[in-house]
């Protein structure tokens, strides 16, 4: 048996150790979502009512301004942009989940624990992950059955939803600085739900940023949502659906951009709010 | 004592804005025993916790865990010791073999040998049977039971307990008493934090009060309440009569007179209850003060205090209250 090595006092927990740490609190999050029924209607049953609402009330409204690449159905638009909206907007459970940790007090005990710092917002962050990555599957299948049809090839459409999953994991760690900082679950969800949903509705989540007031279009046209948005429909539905003079290789390399920078900057704030949070 | 002391502190300060949550606390206890950290809220009692379990960097002073620094040997600190804090940190979700069985996998227990401890516990602790329910359908006791149960599970030689009984109906706070005494007789050692002189009465081997971040008062029980008195005498006059039945009796034998203010009663705390009773009628009638009320009791918390600084537990906190401070929880 390894636990007497294991079981050595030393200050330092080793690097396997902290994965496995990540991974025992990763399964007792994803747990919570599997066995509180609300939280799995919460992150299934809504986005799929949102796909459902656009697609049959406003779907064909909307066809007419849509680019050719849609080929006149508006599911094709709106699915790569739905799956940026779910990211974004389920990137809020990391938050709450943390800071409902922290004030049950589980987050002293796991400090309390010899494990790495960093496994607890592992943990976390990956949990969400997954729960991402099985919503967005969901999505996709719902959306294909309701007529959705990628015009590239299966490994563009899988490299778009792995850029889903990256915007779902940066802002993961955004909303993971943001819990720490506020510290309750209430607060926490309500100063992130104007940025938020700011950020998806004046996008091209929904519609062709073409459609929007002049006023709005700069900023719709160039902040991040759009440009994950941009990046999944190009990869999904071809050069055609992107603005004017945008090719999938530059939509999809200002998307890695995003990616890389948000989380660069997200990963080591949250760390450290992470380490001064007891207080 | 010989014995090298398994939890010591020295000069320990933390602020929490402008509030000196700590103020310069030290403290040595010996191994075996249940050491009682007896104070009113905002005392100092969680913070210090939080220093002692790692999860506090003081601003200065040091703690030392069976003599590691808790600042610079954090993770060797943490093998050593568990911490139930004073909410149950247990998930409602989970059933209660997992939730002990997950703490004991962060302690890198094989998932088998984790298991197995988790069932001796949970046999121990008496909730063997309701181990694979959620623990949602638990009683507050249950969970409080459970909760000890996550933080025995990496065999500590040190636990910590804030405040373990608090919100606990009767029977259940006995329950685990009685856990916590077996829990010593194994030769670990127990620093719990309690309001209740009752508790720390029953447990605690020595019990140390804090007062505004800093130790006024340690010994053991007896020790204690022979320099507060072992009983008090709660005499209520009329108003008028207050100031000169409090200078009758600050002469009396074996006692001192407080007025408490915040129930408006006189307290004499007397070493031998019934002789001061009578001593106290025999002097306010050679007085001619008439007796509105008079009790004999056991002093509480709020009276040790009143004992030792002057003032009453509930007073300390409102002052506490009243001292700036910053404007999250700083849950001392």
């Amino acid at each position: 048996m390894t636990t007497s090595t294991n079981r050595q006092i030393s200050d330092r927990v080793s690097v396997a150790a902290g994965w496995t740490h990540a991974g025992i609190i990763m399964r007792r999050n994803m747990l919570r979502t599997v066995r509180l029924p609300q939280l799995l209607v919460f992150a299934t049953i809504q986005p799929i009512m949102f796909l459902l609402l656009f697609n049959y009330v406003f779907g064909g409204a909307l066809t007419s301004s849509l680019p050719p690449a849609a080929n006149g159905s508006y599911i094709n638009w709106l699915i790569p942009g739905l799956l940026i909206q779910v990211a974004t907007f389920g990137s809020s459970q990391t938050a709450i989940g943390l800071t409902e940790d922290l004030k049950g007090g589980v987050i002293d005990r796991f400090r309390s624990l010899p494990i790495a710092r960093s496994a607890v917002l592992a943990g976390r962050t990956f949990a969400d992950l997954a729960r991402n990555a099985v919503v967005m599957s969901i999505m996709l299948v719902v959306g294909y059955l309701i007529g959705f049809r990628p015009t590239t090839t299966f490994a563009a459409v899988v490299l778009g939803l792995i850029i889903a999953l990256l915007w779902a994991y940066a802002l993961s760690w955004v909303m993971a600085s943001i819990g720490l900082l506020v510290k309750d679950p209430e607060a926490t969800q309500s100063a992130v739900f104007m940025p938020m949903f700011i950020l998806v509705f004046a996008s091209s989540v929904f519609v062709p940023v073409e459609t929007l007031p002049s006023w709005l279009q700069g900023f719709a046209a160039n902040q991040p949502v759009t440009v994950m948005a941009n990046a999944l429909r190009g990869l999904m539905l071809g050069e055609g659906a992107l603005p004017a003079g945008t090719s999938i290789q530059s939509a999809v390399l200002l998307a890695f951009v995003w990616l890389v920078a948000v989380t660069a900057v997200a990963v080591p704030v949250a760390v450290r709010f992470y380490r001064r949070s007891a207080g | 004592m010989p014995t090298n002391p398994i939890i010591e502190a020295e000069g320990l300060v933390k602020l929490f804005g402008e509030t000196r949550a700590l103020d310069g606390l030290s403290l040595s206890i010996e191994p075996g025993i249940v050491y009682g950290l007896l104070g009113p809220n905002g005392a100092g009692k969680t913070t210090f916790i939080k220093v002692a379990t790692t999860l506090l960097k003081p601003d200065s002073g040091w703690a030392k865990i069976d003599g590691l620094d808790v600042h610079q040997h954090a993770g060797a600190v943490r093998h050593k010791i568990g911490l139930a804090g004073q909410f149950a940190a247990v998930d409602g979700y989970q059933t209660g073999r997992e939730n002990v069985v997950m703490v004991g996998r962060l302690y890198n227990l094989t998932a088998k040998e984790a298991k197995r401890r988790a069932d001796e516990i949970l046999e121990r602790i008496g909730l063997f049977d309701v181990g694979d329910k959620q623990v949602k359908t638990y009683s507050g006791g249950m969970k409080r039971r459970l909760d000890l149960a996550a933080s025995l599970i990496g065999r500590p030689t040190i636990l910590f307990l804030d405040e373990p009984t608090t919100g606990l109906d009767p029977r259940s706070r006995l329950d685990l008493w009685s856990l916590i005494e077996e829990f010593v007789q194994d030769g670990s050692t127990v620093l719990l934090t309690t309001q209740h002189l009752e508790e720390a009465d029953r447990l605690a081997k020595i019990v140390g009060v804090l007062d505004q971040g800093k130790m006024i008062a340690e010994g053991t029980p007896d020790e204690l309440k022979n320099r507060f008195g072992a009983s008090i005498v709660e005499v209520r006059v009329d108003p008028e009569d207050q100031s000169s039945a409090v200078a009758a009796l600050e002469r009396i034998d074996g006692g001192s007179a407080h007025i408490d203010t915040s129930v408006g009663s006189i307290k004499v705390f007397a070493a031998d209850g019934s002789r001061t009773l009578v001593d106290v009628v025999r002097i306010l009638d050679a007085q001619d003060i008439s007796v509105e009320d008079i009790a004999l009791h056991r002093p509480s918390l709020d009276e040790v205090f009143l004992g030792l600084t002057g003032r009453s537990a509930e007073q300390a906190e409102q002052e506490r209250v009243r001292a700036p401070s910053r404007r999250s929880r700083t849950s001392t």
